[in-house]
């Protein structure tokens, strides 16, 4: 994908809490349709790079890109970077879709009012709009029925399915995922995995943290391994995969296969 | 039951009471909201502020808040309004003055109830706001604070039903409630058990309409638990 335009750049994230440094120095270009897999064990630091790129966490040091726009950081009270332009952070935010481990659905809106929030609250949409635009997605991730229903009578499947649907109504330039069936019953993981396949088939561009070692190898188009806050090994599954460099990775591989 | 041609009094005392009580609650939810945002900010000072005026206010008699600030409040505005070079009497009424005193008396509390539901908010809930691009304020107002009444309405019903109650310490300022409506019936009739009965009854039926709208609210702040709008 090395032709196509670059949709995400980081460029040397460093995120600290305290004494504990948790990411060194981080650095990745996401090209337009590249589909990247973060792997790593627990602790590796994986959630936390994911959640840095659109500052739910803020990195201590770095530079975040999002297409041809830089966030503007500067240092925080507390040292770490924050935003200087709320506004542009915002926008940012809109085009960076975020998928989280527990779903974060709001329990007190339906299944099409959760789907349509943002569109209309951020994006400004005209209501019809954004409805007609929630039930294509709600028919893409198999979930037309329940449009009425509340996120408290679906299943965690249907859950991450209407998360996904959610994120997709933004239209995102780039799409994150943080570990998005490892709150899943193992039955419903791969009804999750379906449909990020199939996007991933659409040529977006995605970023995937995971356990899932079968998932990331068949849809990655590069894989990350991450090791104590620092990428250990990067390339193509097939290298990531069976032919590792990286001692680490060889016997990680060895031990999840 | 011979009311002795002082129904209307008493009817025009229970609208006072009503109209008191829930001008207090507007004004102490505000409060309340307030004080809970207070306390939970990064703030130190406006958390200083808030911890301040909930164990000052919930450390008083009611009783004593509605004199001070009926017989000082009029003090402490004309010593304000001196500043500003205005040096006319100012009175404050008893019915200001109640919903004063009620109000930061329910806000003190509120505040914690308040306090708490927020607490009970997952975290989640703000980042999956803040993840599609909503302003913090924008995912307080639409996505935190329903769910915050969802956690606080029975609470708050408590509470309110708390402050219908010590409506009828205005009455020892002057202001015509039930209870002060019913002891100028007294002292006309002197028959006293009939008047403070009429009063103790229609308290209860305040009371229950309250309980019983504390219910419908908790229904509506809670759709899910209603099942499918289909």
């Amino acid at each position: 994908m090395a032709n196509a335009p670059t949709a995400l750049v980081l460029n040397d994230i460093h995120k600290s809490y305290g004494d504990l440094a948790v990411l060194k120095g981080v650095s990745l270009t996401a090209y337009d349709g590249d589909v990247i897999s973060i792997l790593g064990s627990s602790g590796s630091g994986k959630s936390t790079l994911l959640r840095c790129i659109n500052l739910l966490e803020n990195p201590s040091r770095g530079e975040i890109t999002v297409g041809d726009e830089s966030l503007d950081l500067k240092p925080g009270k507390d040292g770490n970077l924050v935003a200087v332009n709320r506004k542009q952070l915002e926008q940012m935010r809109a085009r960076i879709g975020f998928v989280f481990q527990n779903f974060n659905l709001w329990p007190h809106k339906t299944i099409l009012e959760n789907i349509i929030e943002a569109p209309t609250q951020v994006l400004k949409q005209p209501k019809a709009e954004a409805i007609a635009r929630a039930e294509q997605l709600l028919e893409k991730v198999g979930l037309a029925d329940k449009r009425n229903a509340y996120p408290d009578n679906l299943s965690g499947g249907q859950k991450q399915r209407v998360a996904i649907a959610r994120t997709l109504a933004m239209d995102p330039q780039v799409l994150l995922f943080d570990e998005p069936t490892s709150a899943l019953d193992p039955e419903l993981v791969n009804e999750v995995l379906a449909v990020m396949k199939e996007l991933a088939e659409e040529g977006r561009t995605m970023l995937i943290v995971t356990h899932e070692m079968r998932f990331a190898k068949d849809v990655s188009s590069q894989v990350i391994f991450l090791h104590q806050g620092q990428i250990e090994e990067m390339g193509p599954p097939d290298q990531v995969f069976n032919h590792p460099k990286s001692k680490r990775v060889q016997e990680f591989m060895a031990s999840h296969s | 039951m011979d009311l002795q041609g002082f129904g209307h009094l008493l009817i025009s005392g229970t609208w006072m009471t009503i109209q008191l009580a829930l001008s207090s609650l507007l004004v102490g939810l505000v409060f309340g909201l307030i004080g809970a945002a207070a306390k939970l900010s990064k703030n130190p000072l406006a958390r200083w502020l808030a911890t301040g005026y909930t164990t000052l206010v919930r450390g008083l008699p009611e009783l004593l808040l509605v004199l001070t600030i009926y017989f000082g409040g009029s003090q402490l505005l004309m010593w304000i309004a001196g500043w500003f070079g205005y040096t006319e009497y100012i009175e404050i009424g008893p019915f200001v003055a109640g919903v004063a005193a009620l109000s930061i008396a329910f806000g003190a509390y509120a505040t914690e109830v308040f306090r708490m539901a927020l607490l009970e908010i997952p975290k989640g809930q703000w980042e999956s706001g803040l993840a599609c691009g909503m302003s913090t304020l924008r995912t307080f107002f639409r996505i935190i604070l329903p769910q915050v009444w969802r956690l606080a309405i029975p609470g708050l019903g408590n509470l309110f039903q708390v402050l219908l109650k010590d409506t009828a310490l205005v009455s020892v300022v002057g202001l015509n409630d039930i209870m002060r409506q019913s002891q100028v019936a007294i002292s006309a009739t002197k028959e006293p058990f009939t008047f403070f009965m009429v009063a103790a009854c229609i308290y209860l039926l305040l009371t229950a309409a309250t309980t019983a709208f504390t219910m419908f609210m908790e229904r509506v702040a809670n759709p899910a638990a209603r099942g499918n709008r289909a």
